[in-house]
């Protein structure tokens, strides 16, 4: 962890060395997001709500998978690269040294200007608990503090299988976006909207149901029963980064050097 | 012009090489369709109909804007041109006897038509083997069909315009993508691409029929389902052209002054 913090204060100091091109990326990653969010704004303004959701209530879903996703994009963006270092060969310099491969591969990048989507995300986080109709508690405090903590642990972990399947690929998969970016856009929606093998798929195999789903019924007063379970499943949901990581282990077993 | 064709030929022929990357894209492009098609059916609810466009052309829209994704897409960057810019590598390109502007816009638009080419037809195909009410449909009628192809060709031509300025502001400003890619999401709202336009409120409708955007995307795709009459089509196709010559004008200008005050990067 201290080893961690010195990467981070290092990532840190680097980048700030271009501090204007920070900020403006950084401001363009607050603004960027408003484009989707108006998308949304026009079609509750159209239709009025969504599959008995209102549009405040979409907007709680939406900041919470903003800030998991922001988070995860900027602490696991050595992984989101990794490709790259496979097919430079850069990973066997990694594999020599005596410290754990996660570790030096989190230290190794930082996407720092993901802060602007992140500081959107809190921005509509707030507008939204102001607006939602929602009597909060202590509870829904947690619940929703577990919601955020497991939904940047699932994003983590799917940007971990992408960089696994480069032990095998040696390039990147393009295919891992859905998981991602895909997530990020289309995950705004409480997962109940869709159908059932959507519902099914990622509740079960990629659990972004436990965050933006079971927990959120809860939040809105849509359930019955104890309050315990609800701030338990997306601790559920984050431990399916556990697999991933006994994969990527698995991966890197396996793995063959590309000799470049 | 010759020359200009030829390169056209080669890139193509080039670019189709990348077929893994085609497979991931294609994959990615019907999972976004998908998505989308369910996130609106959710929106409509029990009715079909909302004023503006029914459910089936909104899902025909959502194939065809899945399946020509690279010809009407604004947020493409070319990374061996930025890198050229960043590097230094563009004076290699400034001493060669031909048009900067034309071996760009060629280049950016064989990436485009062959990326589409090797995509339109599984992902139209699978809109067309959708379960009802998720399926595409055919075109409204030959009319429509012709009109769609038309449109859809001036489209991917005022892409390439609309994106060869924005590299050009990248040689000029030497900024990250990253911070300029806020108007490229400007560009794509305003041409129909986050929401389709019959879902914004009139006086935002206003606005996109006075910007170029529109006509890069919205065009063509509402067209084919008859959303845009054949009579408005034609107009389109006419606004189009001026947009298309304009912007290929005010480019190679700009192209011209940039590339005269350029300093080229060392390195």
């Amino acid at each position: 962890m201290k080893l961690y913090m010195k990467y981070v204060f290092l990532l840190l100091k680097s980048q700030m060395q271009y501090m204007s091109s920070f900020i403006m990326m950084v401001i363009s990653q607050f603004f960027t997001p408003f484009a989707l969010l108006a998308g949304i704004y026009f079609l509750f303004e159209r239709f009025g709500s969504i599959g008995g959701y209102s549009m405040f209530e979409v907007f709680l879903c939406y900041s919470i998978i903003g800030m998991c996703f922001s988070i995860a994009t900027c602490f696991a963006r050595g992984f989101d690269v990794f490709a790259n270092m496979i097919r430079t060969g850069s990973f066997d310099r990694i594999l020599v040294r005596p410290r754990s491969t996660v570790l030096q591969i989190l230290g190794g990048n930082l996407d720092l200007k993901r802060v602007g989507h992140f500081i959107h995300s809190i921005l509509l986080l707030v507008i939204a608990i102001m607006q939602a109709p929602i009597d909060w508690s202590i509870t829904k405090g947690i619940v929703l503090f577990n919601m955020i903590v497991s939904g940047t642990l699932i994003f983590s972990a799917v940007y971990l299988l992408q960089a696994t399947a480069a032990f095998w690929t040696t390039e990147a998969l393009e295919v891992a976006n859905i998981f991602t970016h895909g997530i990020k856009e289309h995950a705004s929606y409480p997962l109940d909207i869709f159908p059932k093998w959507i519902t099914v798929f990622f509740t079960f195999i990629i659990p972004f149901g436990t965050v933006n789903y079971l927990p959120l019924e809860f939040i809105l007063d849509r359930t019955e029963g104890s309050p315990l379970i609800y701030l338990l499943i997306p601790f559920a949901g984050g431990l399916f980064i556990l697999p991933c990581l006994m994969f990527w282990q698995f991966g890197i077993k396996k793995y063959t050097s590309t000799g470049s | 012009m010759k020359k200009y064709l030829s390169l056209l030929k080669v890139r193509f022929l080039n670019n189709l090489q990348y077929r893994a990357a085609a497979i991931g894209g294609l994959v990615t492009q019907f999972f976004w369709g998908i998505m989308l098609v369910y996130i609106f059916r959710a929106f409509y609810g029990n009715s079909s109909v909302s004023d503006g466009m029914s459910f089936q052309e909104l899902v025909t829209f959502v194939w065809l804007q899945q399946g020509f994704l690279s010809f009407i897409f604004l947020y493409d960057w070319d990374y061996e041109l930025l890198e050229m810019i960043t590097t230094g590598g563009i004076c290699y390109e400034l001493i060669r006897p031909v048009n900067l502007y034309s071996v760009w816009y060629v280049k950016l638009l064989s990436k485009r038509v062959a990326r589409g080419l090797l995509c339109f037809a599984p992902v139209i195909l699978l809109g067309f083997l959708m379960p009802e009410p998720y399926t595409m449909s055919l075109p409204y009628d030959a009319v429509a069909l012709l009109l769609f192809v038309v449109t859809l060709l001036l489209s991917l031509l005022l892409i390439v315009a609309i994106s060869m300025l924005i590299f050009i502001s990248i040689f000029v400003t030497l900024s990250p993508v990253g911070s300029i890619s806020i108007f490229a999401t400007i560009g794509e709202f305003f041409a129909g691409m986050t929401i389709p336009i019959p879902f914004m409120p009139i006086w935002l409708q206003k606005v996109c029929m006075f910007l170029p955007f529109r006509y890069t995307a919205d065009l063509p795709l509402r067209v084919y389902s008859g959303n845009i009459r054949a009579g408005d089509a034609v107009v389109g196709i006419a606004i189009q052209t001026v947009w298309i010559v304009g912007l290929v004008i005010l480019g190679n200008l700009c192209m011209k002054r940039v590339t005269r005050l350029s300093m080229v990067q060392g390195g």
